[in-house]
Formats: C-alpha cells, structure tokens, sequence
C-alpha cells in the first residue's frame, strides 16, 4: 500500500540528496561529470569568512522569529476566548500565509524604506529618527525577522489554536471554583497542556527559519543593494554559489552543513522537551 | 457553399505551393510541422519577440516559435536547471557574463556552418559585441540581436531650475562633477547625479576613460587596482565627496532609474535600454535628454548586447538554427527598432530605432558611441567576481576605506576567481 509514495519519496527526496552528498566531495562544473577533490569544498567552507557570516545571520534570525511564538500563544488564546469573530481573527491572520512571499516582500520593502517609507513617517510623528531598515546591514535581519514572525503567525495559530481546544473546559471551571484567576489558569492550565502543540510549533519554526531565503531576495530588491553582502543567510549564500557562481559543489556543501545544522538543532530539541513538554 | 469548397481549394493548393516552395529553399524534413520555443527575460520586449516568431513562421510555415518569458533572475537559475536536464528552451538570450559555462559544457549548437551556409555579413554586426562572446574555440553560438553603449540621461528640468546650461557634447569630466555639484539642493531633495556601484552603466566605462581597464589583457590578472583604474573609481567616489548623489544607502531603497524617473536625480549614467522606459513615462518624458559620457583621458563606453543561442539538447538543431540567423538578422533587428524596446544590433536598424521615439531627439549619442566603445570585461567566471562588486567597492564609494586600499582587496579576490580552472 505505501509502496508508491515510498517510490516517489525515493525519487524526489532520496536521491537529490544523494547526489547532493557525492557532490559536496567534488568540483563540479556547471555541465558534464565533476571531479572529486575529497573535503576540498569543507575545508574551504570553513576558512570562508561569508559563510560564517551567513551562518551568524541564520542564526540571529531564527532566535529572532522564535520570539513569534509567545505572541502567537497569547494571540491564540485571545482569538479562542473572543465571543465573536473567531473565523474572521484566524483568516486574517492566515492571510499572510496565503500570499505570495513576493508579493509580500514587495509590500513590506515599501514600508521600510529609508526616505518615503510609511514606517519611518510614522516614528517621525513620534520623534524617532527612522533608519534604512532595508538597506542598512545592521538592521536588514530585524525588517527579516518581523516579517518572518509576521507570515508565520497564520500557521502558529491554528496549530495552537487546536490545541488549546482540546484542553477539557472542565479544567477551567474546576480551578475557577478553587480560586485561580485567568492569569493563573494560564500559566497553570494553559500552557502545561499547551506544551505539545508548543513544541511542534518550535520545531517547525526552528527549521523553516534556518531555510530562510526568500526575504533576503525579495525585501533587499536588486542585488545593487549594498545591504546584501552584510544580510545573506545560509540557504542565500547556498543559492549563490550553486546558481550565480557556477560552483555546484560548493552549494551541495554548504546544503549539507545546513542539514547537520538542523539535526542538530531538531535532536537537541527532542533531548530537551522531556522535561517541559506534557503529554499526560 | 460551392463557394466556400472553392476557397477550400484554393487554400489548399496555395499551401501545398509554399510547401513545396520552402522544401526547395531548404531541403529535406520542412514538411514536417516543427514548434520550437524561445526563451527570454525581459517584459519590454516581448512583444517584440512574439512579432519576429509570427514573422518568422510566415516565412517557414513549418516552424512555430513559442515566446517562453522568464523574470530575471529567474530565468537563470531554470535555464541552468533546464539545460542540465534536457528541458531548455529551443533557442535563448545569452549574455556575455554567463555564456562560459553553458559553451564549455557543450551546451549550446555551434551555428557557424549555418553561418557560412547563409553568408551572413558579419560585418553588419557590432565588432566589439562579437569579440565579448568568442570563446576562443573557432566556434559560433550566436549573433547579437541588441547593442548597448551608455551615455548620460539627464532632466532638463532640473537643469533649467538650476540656471544650469545642458551638457555640452564635449563636456570634460571637471565638466560633470561641477554640473553634478550646481544641481544639487538638498533643500528641494534634488541631487546632481545618481552614483551608484553599477559596473555596466558606471565605473567600467570612467575605468576605460582614464585609460585604464578592469582585467588586464591576457584575461589572467585584475587591473582594477591601477593606478589609472582608481582614477577611474575616483569619478565616482569624489561625486559622494561632494555630496552630490543619494547615498548608497538611499540608492538601495530606491533604485537610481527608479530616483532617475521620480526626477530627485538630474543626471544618470546608464545605457540605451531605458529608452522606452523613460519614453513612455508620460510624467517625465517631456525633461528628458541625453548628452554623450564625459571625456576623460579619452572617450571610451563598454558595451555589451544579448546573443540568441541555441541548446544543443534540442530536437530540432536545423530548424532552430533557422530561427537564430532570423532573430538576429535584418528584418528581425526592424521589429526591435520600430517597439523601441532596444537598440538593434543588425547595422541600419539604428534609424527605425530612433523614429520610434521621436519626440527623443538626442539618442543619436547612442550610436555614435559605437564609436569608441570597448567590450565589457567578462573574464573567467564573470558572474562571481563582479557579483564581489559590492563586498569590496563599498566601503570606498562611502568614503571608509581609501579607493587604492579597497581596490588593491578587490583586486586580490578577482585574481583568485581568475586562477581558478
């Protein structure tokens, strides 16, 4: 029965990522057979100053997006309380999840802009200098992260959101009797059995920021950006090096120290969530 | 009814002539129906290149060209993709930076005995723009079907608001740095110039001016460190200096066309490609004008232009062929000139070029500036080295780091690309 999804899982995930592997131990022209140069590209890789500097910047990155999700625990909780309007909150913070990336990046490199962004009239009439938040290296990955937490909320939200339906409301009620005010349930109640959707939810999230790419291309506009050398991230410099530069292997390790990265990353979570996550 | 069999026949008869007409011309499988696709990037000008497919179909019934358009940068990454797996288009747009590896893969037909089949003219071609696409394996893959050499657009407006004269068409260097220096008001947010890290459009051209050149001649070591190069970058530093352009950071927001067009900048210095562009922005096309580059050392543009290529995986290499010469050739270069889309490369194409945009009376200075054009450095892998602009050049136009220190860095990191094999 599984068979046929295993063939094409086998095709499509599998032996991409073979053939990446192979190719991260050989140079290899953009056409035509590569030839194989042993941990040539690692090496490399490690004495190149762009790739550590793209590798600070996944990272702040991703600790930046993780702040999303106690937004999205506090927004998720609001949105199920609220006595009307439920569907219309989720949809419209689903929104966003729906839309282009581009189109997206596109809308939010206008708002940022130096000189005519709306974001900057805005501080103005508070009496705040705006900065270049697009084209400043020091704050590209900022305008990155509230973009990110922003088109990852929809999907935060129902995850969460299901999981705080399936808290018994009984729970509620009885802790209400006892005395616990609303604040108390939450920390008490809410969040302990909360904890299982949580921990997807920053699994999920831990991932997908460290892919980050697309805001890199499309909220820094051409590559005439000056910002660009100062805000590239991993699977950016991986992108580079394998499309723009011709130098395939090259990409192919750089996707492979990405993917360490990540299993690292996902397996510490996995250590860790014994002793906070509940599944009682 | 009797009528309409009538016509049927006649339609007919009338296709199997041509038929028969073109299996005279060209021999063997015209019969058979053949569609092949054409692979470009830029929005402007497709529907140019739909009406040369149409055209070209008229002449080979049997051939239909699909237009396939990709946005940059895109289009890149697909046809790279697509090459390697056998789905590339047809036929193509090369440009000079990024032919290397496709024609050293063995990716792209060898069209040169198509060449000599035809007897194409090659003389009616742009020399400088041929010489950018040789690879030195006596083999070609395509000819150009656009030219571009720069000059300087500038708003009249702004000029005349300033009490600044317009350029003069043998304005020096000082000339423009003074011109750039009285338009700014930083009061009305208006600056002389747009000064921004643009190889093509900016400071390869100043490079050459001063005499010096990017990479030197045997291809094998920087030269951008020269001290006639820096001389060259100092063009543009100093125009920071005096403050007379957006900052970098400002022309990253926004870019200098961009500014060019919302009439904050008076003068750009890029290539004839944004003629239509500005042309057609009814807000600002009544300012617009455009003066030769100023003279350095000596007058000198790079110049560049696409080539229509063919993927060597395709079925139909004969018919493909065909359609390259065609694309390139005389009555294609027409079709381009009158959208005003580009500047033909197909030598006569220049007038229809120009009448296309009438009320532009000065776009001759792109023509002209054939005249002493260079070919634009494309050396070794061209698209890393100068995809390094930024990373080294930056700090310069900031005016942090020295021009002879950040260019001395940059010249280093050119050579590294250049030694590799």
């Amino acid at each position: 029965m599984i068979a046929p999804a295993l063939v094409g899982l086998a095709a499509l995930y599998l032996w991409p990522f073979l053939s990446t592997f192979v190719k991260s131990f050989m140079k290899v022209p953009v056409f035509g057979a590569g030839t194989f140069t042993g941990v040539d590209n690692y090496t490399k890789l490690l004495s190149d100053e762009d790739f550590w500097r793209a590798l600070g910047n996944s990272a702040r990155y991703t600790l930046l997006v993780l702040l999303g999700i106690p937004i999205a625990i506090v927004l998720a909780a609001l949105i199920e309380q609220a006595a009307k309007g439920r569907t219309l909150y989720r949809v419209l913070f689903f929104l966003p999840v729906v839309t282009l990336p581009v189109a997206v990046g596109m809308v939010w490199r206008f708002i940022l802009n130096g000189d005519f962004g709306i974001l900057n009239y805005l501080l103005s009439l508070v009496g705040i200098p705006g900065e270049y938040w697009v084209a400043d290296d020091r704050f590209t990955i900022y305008a990155f992260a509230v973009v990110g937490i922003w088109m990852g909320l929809g999907v935060n939200l129902i995850i969460l959101g299901a999981g705080l339906q399936s808290i018994p409301v009984e729970l509620y009620e009885a802790s209400a009797v006892d005395g616990a005010g609303r604040i108390r349930q939450f920390f008490s109640i809410t969040l302990p059995l909360l904890s299982p959707s949580i921990f997807f939810v920053t699994v999920l999230t831990i991932i997908s920021a460290l892919q980050m790419f697309d805001l890199v291309f499309v909220m820094l506009g051409s590559v005439n950006n000056t910002a660009i050398d100062g805000s590239k991230t991993i699977v950016y410099l991986f992108y580079e090096a394998a499309f723009v530069q011709f130098k395939q292997g090259y990409g192919a390790a750089i996707a492979i120290v990405l993917l360490v990265i990540i299993m690292i990353a996902t397996a510490i979570q996995f250590r860790l969530q014994r002793r906070w996550v509940n599944y009682d | 009814m009797h009528k309409r069999l009538l016509n049927t026949a006649a339609v007919v008869a009338a296709a199997v002539l041509l038929t028969a007409c073109s299996s005279g011309n060209t021999g063997g499988d015209s019969n058979e129906k053949v569609a092949i696709t054409y692979g470009v990037w830029a929005g402007t000008q497709t529907p140019a290149m739909k009406e040369i497919a149409a055209a070209f179909t008229k002449e080979h019934p049997n051939i239909t060209v699909k237009v396939e358009e990709r946005p940059w940068p895109e289009y890149w990454s697909t046809l790279q993709t697509g090459a390697a797996g056998g789905t590339a288009p047809d036929a193509f747009w090369m440009l000079a930076q990024n032919i290397r590896p496709y024609a050293s893969g063995g990716q792209l037909l060898n069209i040169s005995d198509e060449i000599k089949k035809e007897k194409v003219d090659l003389s009616k071609y742009p020399k400088a723009v041929l010489d950018l696409y040789d690879q030195g394996d006596g083999k070609t893959y395509g000819l150009p079907k656009d030219v571009d050499t720069n000059a300087v657009w500038f708003n009249k407006a702004i000029f005349d608001k300033a009490g600044v004269a317009y350029p003069a068409a043998d304005w020096t260097w000082d000339d423009f740095r003074q011109t750039a220096k009285k338009l700014t008001d930083p009061a009305a947010g208006v600056w002389g110039v747009a000064a921004p890290i643009d190889y093509q459009g900016g400071y390869y051209n100043t490079i050459f001016q001063a005499g010096g050149q990017v990479i030197s001649a045997d291809g094998k070591t920087a030269e951008i460190d020269s001290p006639e190069a820096q001389k060259g970058i100092e063009f543009w530093t100093n125009l920071h200096a005096d403050k007379s352009s957006p900052t970098l950071k400002q022309l990253s927001d926004t870019e200098a066309e961009t500014m060019f067009e919302q009439g904050k900048v008076a003068m750009y210095m890029s290539g004839a490609y944004w003629a239509l562009k500005l042309y057609e922005n009814k807000a600002i096309a009544g300012n617009v004008d455009v003066a030769p580059l100023p003279i350095g050392e000596k007058r000198a543009t790079v110049t560049s232009g696409i080539v229509n290529v063919g993927y060597a995986g395709t079925k139909h290499p004969d018919a493909v062929k065909k359609f390259l010469l065609f694309a390139s050739g005389k009555e294609a270069a027409e079709i381009q000139a009158r959208s005003g889309a580009v500047l033909p490369a197909y030598e006569g194409g220049e007038k229809t070029w120009m009448a296309a945009m009438p009320e532009f009376k000065n776009l001759q200075v792109f023509i002209d500036a054939k005249e002493y054009s260079v070919p634009l450095p494309v050396q070794g892998n061209a698209a890393e080295w100068q995809g390094d602009q930024t990373k080294y050049l930056t700090a310069a136009w900031e005016g942090t780091t020295s021009v002879a220190d950040a260019t001395k860095q940059y010249a280093d990191a050119i050579d590294k690309v250049l030694a590799e094999k």
